[in-house]
């Protein structure tokens, strides 16, 4: 953004289609908000200033209130991620069957510690609360997918399958 | 007992039980046939006669939420799938979704059409990606026979149907905070009352059920609420899906009937503890309940009142198992850390209280402990949850019930498991 708050660039939705049928949806404007900002977030990867301005506009809110949004779901990045996020459960079910050894693993291949994106771009290493899928601990979530149950050996062939 | 059937999850193990032609194969969708030939009011009895209580954690009884709707108001009413999974060690929902999504479906069109709703939504959470795209999926089967949509099955009633994401944040299962999520804001959950059900979504008329409630509610049209009844304890019968994890043989959902013996669900349904193991303690419902420890789990059978009489609860019947190699304070420490993560910030007790939790058990396990550690949590549990009696109904210190849900399982473990957290203080700064 400018010092004035105005982004540089405008955001544009390459799939209006969608975005017209996300606001057409809802009794009001605002509760396309969540929905819109994933829309967004898969087209650009992050959520930018440019982006809270035209989910703003098109909800009819204040980039403020967007912004509340954004900083409030952890699912929203403001910043640009890896390719990869490589997001491990670290809840109880999952910690007492090796999660933990999950974050050590990937930290000491990749030699990036929890919130870090490798050198490359590829991986990005989080670490997340319960997923709701403690009956097949430890899981692993790689972008949208789930990985259930993996052995440190699987986990490490499961990256290394990754092009 | 052991004459039980699944009902719920009768055919999640059958090919495409996923598809709508399967799931009407099945006899699905008559309920809904029935449905539409009775009047609203009807419909909202039956429901109340089964004592079906929600199966989100709560435990209250879904025909009497219905009933609270307005009947003289000429807002729209909305009816909420709360499809936020997110309790630790729960994962029964996303089962449902991925495997009978019509059953659920069955059950909000039912339950719409019993409050005169005419927009639904469900709001699942962010994370299920795979059960976002099968309930879509589901949703235009859905529309395309005329089972959504206008003049649903040649009646005059019309209903729609709107999947929404949620992006991530715990607080958003709580029906209040959900609405907010809904509407666009921040998941803060609300004051209550009003309660949803006069001002809800868009300050309208709404009611909020779980998945598995929904599930449940096409069975007790077809087989009506006495056979409901007949399940388990009268009041709060029916089948019930247990998650159990953490340390057994056999993880995974079960279904059973209410009121099923916890060390049945642990040593027979779950193939009992790995490598000969002891059982040292369960959560008995998701991780905002007390813990029991093995001398209780093994005395208790999973009936809301009976686990409320234990000073625990059924929550959302996901059970985690705790062996004797577990270390107390450190799961504890998980178990805090999550509540702190995932406190919306908005009462203070909670938000701050839930930090110091993480700080002191923190300190705790790197050596740095004092004696006066263990009634500092105890303080600051009481500061944040108080000594909750859910009998009563009485919430203490916060605007929702967060506060309890991390206040009940941190005082248990360290009322139940004192000597753990006294052998991590410094032998040095041990005053007899």
């Amino acid at each position: 953004m400018n010092s004035n708050g105005t982004p540089k660039k405008k955001f544009i939705f390459t799939d209006s289609g969608r975005m017209e049928k996300i606001l057409s949806q809802y009794p009001d404007k605002r509760s396309a908000t969540l929905p819109l900002l994933h829309l967004a977030q898969t087209q650009k990867g992050f959520i930018t200033g440019a982006i809270i301005n035209a989910v703003a506009q098109h909800t009819e809110t204040h980039p403020a209130e967007v912004m509340d949004c954004v900083s409030f779901y952890t699912m929203f990045f403001s910043r640009p991620q890896g390719t990869n996020k490589l997001q491990v459960c670290q809840t109880l079910s999952c910690s007492l069957n090796g999660a933990d050894d999950f974050v050590d693993h990937i930290t000491q291949k990749y030699g990036t510690k929890p919130g870090e994106t490798t050198s490359d771009g590829k991986f990005t290493l989080l670490k997340v609360e319960c997923l709701g899928s403690c009956g097949t601990a430890p899981v692993i979530q790689i972008n949208n997918d789930y990985h259930e149950g993996l052995s440190i050996n699987e986990l490490d062939k499961l990256l290394d399958s990754i092009p | 007992m052991s004459d039980f059937e699944p009902v719920l999850t009768e055919h999640i193990h059958q090919k495409d039980c996923h598809t709508l032609s399967f799931y009407k194969s099945v006899g699905g969708y008559t309920a809904l046939e029935k449905v539409l030939k009775m009047n609203p009011a009807e419909v909202t009895e039956e429901v109340k006669d089964s004592n079906l209580r929600g199966r989100g954690g709560a435990g209250f009884p879904a025909g009497i939420k219905w009933g609270f709707i307005p009947k003289d108001t000429d807002k729209p009413k909305y009816l909420i799938n709360n499809a936020d999974e997110s309790e630790p060690g729960t994962f029964k929902d996303r089962l449902l979704m991925n495997k009978v999504p019509h059953q659920m479906l069955e059950g909000m069109i039912i339950a719409a059409y019993a409050i005169g709703c005419q927009t639904s939504f469900i709001y699942i959470r962010g994370e299920f990606y795979k059960e976002f795209k099968m309930l879509e999926m589901a949703v235009d089967e859905a529309y395309e026979s005329n089972l959504l949509g206008q003049n649903i099955l040649g009646s005059n009633y019309n209903l729609d149907v709107v999947i929404h994401r949620g992006a991530g944040a715990y607080i958003c299962g709580e029906e209040t905070g959900l609405i907010e999520s809904l509407e666009g804001k921040r998941g803060w959950p609300r004051i209550k009352p009003p309660f949803p059900a006069i001002e809800g979504y868009l300050q309208s008329p709404t009611i909020v059920n779980n998945v598995e409630t929904l599930s449940c509610i096409p069975h007790i049209i077809t087989r009506g609420a006495s056979w409901f009844k007949s399940i388990g304890p009268e009041k709060g019968p029916g089948p019930r899906l247990f998650c159990i994890s953490g340390r057994v043989n056999n993880p995974g959902v079960f279904e059973e009937p209410m009121g099923i013996a916890l060390k049945d669900l642990i040593f027979e349904r779950a193939g009992g503890i790995p490598d000969g193991k002891k059982l040292k303690a369960v959560f008995p419902g998701g991780s905002s309940s007390a813990i029991l420890t093995a001398e209780e789990a093994l005395d208790v059978n999973m009936d809301f009142d009976e686990l409320v009489e234990k000073k625990t609860m059924l929550g959302s019947a996901g059970v985690i198992v705790m062996d004797e190699t577990v270390d107390m304070v450190q799961a504890c420490l998980n178990i805090a850390r999550f509540y702190a993560h995932e406190s919306c910030g908005q009462c203070t007790p909670c938000r701050e209280g839930t930090a110091w939790l993480v700080k002191m058990l923190t300190r705790l396990v790197n050596g740095g402990g004092t004696p006066k550690d263990i009634d500092m949590i105890f303080e600051i549990t009481d500061n944040i949850g108080g000594l909750i009696d859910f009998s009563k109904g009485s919430f203490g210190k916060t605007i929702c019930p967060f506060g309890e849900a991390v206040a009940w399982p941190v005082r248990s473990f360290v009322e139940k498991f004192k000597d753990e957290f006294l052998a991590y203080l410094p032998k040095e700064k041990i005053v007899v």
